[in-house]
């Protein structure tokens, strides 16, 4: 497989994982801005772009934090190189450059989804956003349904890497962000912590009903934590996105003989996330631990880059 | 020779309702299919077409502007008896175009005996004089020929240019017809058609065919695309995707010593045959334009040592030129001794003092060209065109005659097209496509039709608004082909019904 042709799939995984990410944020922040006892307002939405790095590009345009205006960046801005339709032109894109190795319905499923956006001038309120917000995560599901139905060759290992290394990112943000921002300086673990911003993070990563499944107590944060950073069964979690990128790794080389740094990398994480638990990353600081990972993850990502020339 | 009375592949030269003997069943399908049914087939050919994003990107426009070249539903139809006249045409046309450019790039005996003027080709632009000498693999230059054919009577057919570089279209070809599979399978009940998605495995055949001697093991073939803003990205994407090889750009290349590298995953391919959609002038910026950014450095000289096969070779482009085209009748008497099977549109020569008067005299009976414009750019249609356009045009013949040929402006024949007001005579021309490779010539039985939209209009370039036809080419041998056909028509139909419940 040609490097360049490498590059763009792996780019076209981050992309329409981040999109649907995206969108999945979104709707979360309306509903907890919305339906919350105590509306959450700008501070949703203000947590929301600090989630997908977007506050001080955001800050940039001079604009007023509301709901609003926070949509429309986080959605349809061209000037935001994470919004929504920056994220789908961008796999539209890559995958107009490398159409020859993605299969029709992958295909159609970017392009469907990049068409539904191009016209789109603005979100409009929250009732229109969620209607704008909606159809993208369709277009991501009918995408990675197509995926799964690939051949399951080189294309489609590059593909999920991309998006196991880009959901890894989005979850330990997340979780980062939303904790971080809950929880006040002093303030003690498990404390008067906002209910409602835990269950948008489980809603942000569809996991309400996957949370009472596994756990019998109400909702408590480190039990949330424990879901989506060591839980295997969650596919989201922050495990199960390392396990996945060794897998897609493992794939790579058996086909291709190649084996290098990245899947050094890869394993090391894999073993490092086997041996923890939730209390010895409570008990050095979740928020350290998150940010760790967060750099290991890009530490990951150039080693792909460098290992496969992507250049 | 007025427009308005022109032949009309379907209704003939006569005004009644029941079609020529051949196409009564056609002439039947068309009366007897409500206006809004074919409508609503073409609309849902363009909605997927759109949704495959098979567009076409029109330049100077933003990429939102990429357009799909509008599709009609009615089908143009040519006989057993006629496709096999005009492939015999098109075999003779091809190989006296490869002969022509072993020639002119070899012994230039055509020059020497006086039939081509040399300066017409040791002056032209497309002329690469450096490669002189140079046998591509196999001694085929022109591998892939796109001849544009016009019909202006039952038996009329006129070669208007041969498109011997890069010519495109063939996507159109193939897609056009599994819309027409889906949406209109009756038409493949009532006719056994020819099939034509053979094309890929004949072409990358043609491709493998003509590899280098160096090659080791199976030839590794690319397709070579400028990128995907390219107006035929759609196609390459969809040509290399269908025979199976890399679509590479030019920064995936890389020569060394000689040899065409591609740059993998696993490190170094070597390459061997390239099929390139890129114009000589931006293949290898060491030898053509050097500020381009679409070529490799060093291919012409991997190319030179024998390392690697360009499809079409560099050069071709001499054998296309519209001033050449001119000669064609007597080319093709010089390298295969009898006459043309398929005749040229009479062309006068600006160059040539009488030509250049008899065009100026005429000015708006004629159709003008640029002999090396394409796309409908730089032309004048005489007929059509306002009094500041002739004067214009007049001005520029009178200022470079040798910048021009003239033409008659022919009555193109005419096909049923769907229109606002319902079913209405538009005016076509077609263009089969020729494979040559070191076995032969091959030819698929079909090809792109091309359609003016507008009424009375000529210009069927699709940056000019044209639109394009499935070709369908009737089977001599009945029952052939039509088995497997109607049974895909089949599950095209089942999955209808489900789709409606």
């Amino acid at each position: 497989m040609l490097s360049r042709t490498a590059s763009a799939l792996y780019w076209i995984g981050r992309y329409v994982e981040r999109a649907e990410f995206t969108a999945r944020l979104i709707e979360a922040t309306i509903r907890l801005d919305a339906l919350s006892a105590r509306p959450a307002g700008r501070g949703a939405w203000e947590s929301a772009l600090l989630v997908t790095a977007a506050d001080y590009d955001f800050g940039a345009t001079g604009q007023d934090k509301t709901p609003r205006n926070v949509g429309a960046y986080l959605t349809l801005s061209r000037e935001n190189p994470s919004s929504i339709r920056s994220c789908l032109d961008a796999a539209r894109s890559n995958a107009k450059s490398v159409r020859t190795a993605l299969s029709r319905d992958a295909w159609e499923a970017i392009n469907r989804s990049w068409l539904g956006l191009r016209d789109r001038a603005s979100t409009g309120g929250s009732h229109e956003m969620l209607g704008v917000v909606e159809p993208i995560r369709a277009e991501a599901r009918g995408f990675e349904g197509a995926l799964h139905r690939m051949l399951r060759n080189e294309a489609y290992s590059f593909i999920s890497l991309g998006a196991a290394i880009e959901r890894a990112d989005n979850t330990a943000r997340l979780i980062d962000v939303k904790y971080h921002l809950l929880l006040p300086e002093g303030e003690k673990v498990g404390g008067l912590i906002d209910r409602d911003q835990w269950t948008t993070i489980l809603h942000t990563v569809s996991a309400n009903t996957a949370y009472r499944w596994l756990y019998s107590d109400g909702l408590k944060p480190w039990l949330v934590a424990d879901l989506l950073i060591l839980r295997r069964e969650l596919p989201r979690s922050a495990a199960a996105s390392v396990d996945e990128v060794v897998m897609h790794l493992n794939a790579i080389s058996q086909r291709t003989g190649l084996l290098g740094e990245a899947d050094r990398i890869a394993r090391q994480r894999q073993v490092a996330i086997e041996r923890t638990s939730i209390d010895s990353i409570f008990g050095r600081g979740l928020h350290e631990y998150l940010s760790e990972f967060i750099i290991e993850n890009a530490r990951l990502d150039s080693a792909i880059a460098s290992q496969f020339r992507f250049g | 020779m007025t427009l308005n009375r022109a032949f009309d592949e379907v209704w003939g030269t006569q005004e009644g309702r029941d079609g020529r003997p051949e196409f009564t069943e056609l002439a039947g399908w068309i009366n007897d299919t409500p206006h809004q049914e074919l409508d609503r087939r073409q609309k849902a050919a363009e909605a997927a077409f759109r949704q495959l994003g098979i567009t076409f990107a029109v330049y100077g426009e933003e990429e939102a502007a990429e357009r799909i070249i509008p599709f009609d539903i009615v089908p143009r139809v040519f006989t057993a008896r006629e496709w096999a006249n005009l492939s015999e045409g098109l075999v003779q046309r091809v190989e006296t175009l490869n002969a022509f450019l072993a020639d002119v790039y070899g012994p230039q005996k055509i020059l020497k005996d006086g039939i081509v003027p040399p300066e017409l080709i040791l002056g032209n632009p497309q002329f690469r004089g450096f490669l002189m000498g140079q046998k591509p693999p196999h001694g085929i230059f022109a591998h892939i020929c796109g001849i544009d054919l016009v019909r202006t009577g039952p038996d009329d057919f006129f070669v208007l240019e041969d498109n011997a570089r890069t010519p495109s279209g063939v996507s159109y070809m193939l897609e056009n017809r599994e819309a027409m599979l889906r949406l209109c399978p009756e038409l493949f009940q009532i006719y056994d058609v020819c099939p034509v998605d053979r094309y890929p495995d004949l072409l990358l055949e043609t491709l493998r065919s003509v590899a280098p001697a160096s090659t080791r093991g199976n030839p590794t073939c690319v397709l070579m695309t400028p990128g995907h803003f390219n107006s035929a990205f759609y196609e390459h994407s969809f040509l290399a995707d269908s025979m199976g090889i890399e679509l590479v750009e030019a920064a995936d290349l890389e020569v060394d010593d000689d040899i065409v590298w591609m740059r993998t995953i696993e490190g170094r391919v070597r390459v061997d045959v390239i099929y390139r959609r890129i114009d000589d002038d931006y293949i290898d910026p060491l030898v053509f334009k050097p500020d381009s950014m679409l070529g490799v450095p060093g291919l012409i000289a991997a190319y030179r040592a024998g390392n690697v096969a360009l499809v079409n070779a560099p050069g071709t482009g001499i054998a296309d030129d519209k001033a050449i085209y001119s000669y064609m009748p007597e080319i093709v008497k010089y390298y295969t001794g009898g006459d043309a099977k398929l005749p040229n549109v009479e062309t006068y020569r600006c160059r040539e003092p009488q030509a250049l008067k008899y065009t100026l005299d005429n000015l708006d009976k004629l159709v003008v060209k640029l002999v090396d414009g394409s796309g409908g750019y730089g032309m004048l249609v005489g007929p059509t065109a306002t009094q500041a356009q002739i004067e214009a045009f007049r001005a520029a013949l009178v200022a470079e005659p040798q910048r021009y040929i003239a033409q008659p402006t022919l009555a193109l024949s005419t096909v049923p097209t769907l229109v606002e007001s319902g079913v209405a005579p538009r005016h076509v021309d077609f263009r089969p496509f020729c494979l040559s490779g070191s076995d032969g010539v091959q030819i698929v039985p079909g090809g792109l039709t091309r359609v003016a939209l507008q009424e009375g209009s000529l210009v069927v370039n699709s940056s000019q608004g044209g639109g394009t036809k499935d070709s369908l080419i009737l089977s001599d041998t009945p029952g052939e082909f039509g088995g497997g056909q109607s049974q895909s028509q089949v599950i095209g139909a089942q999955s209808q019904s489900q789709g409606g419940r």
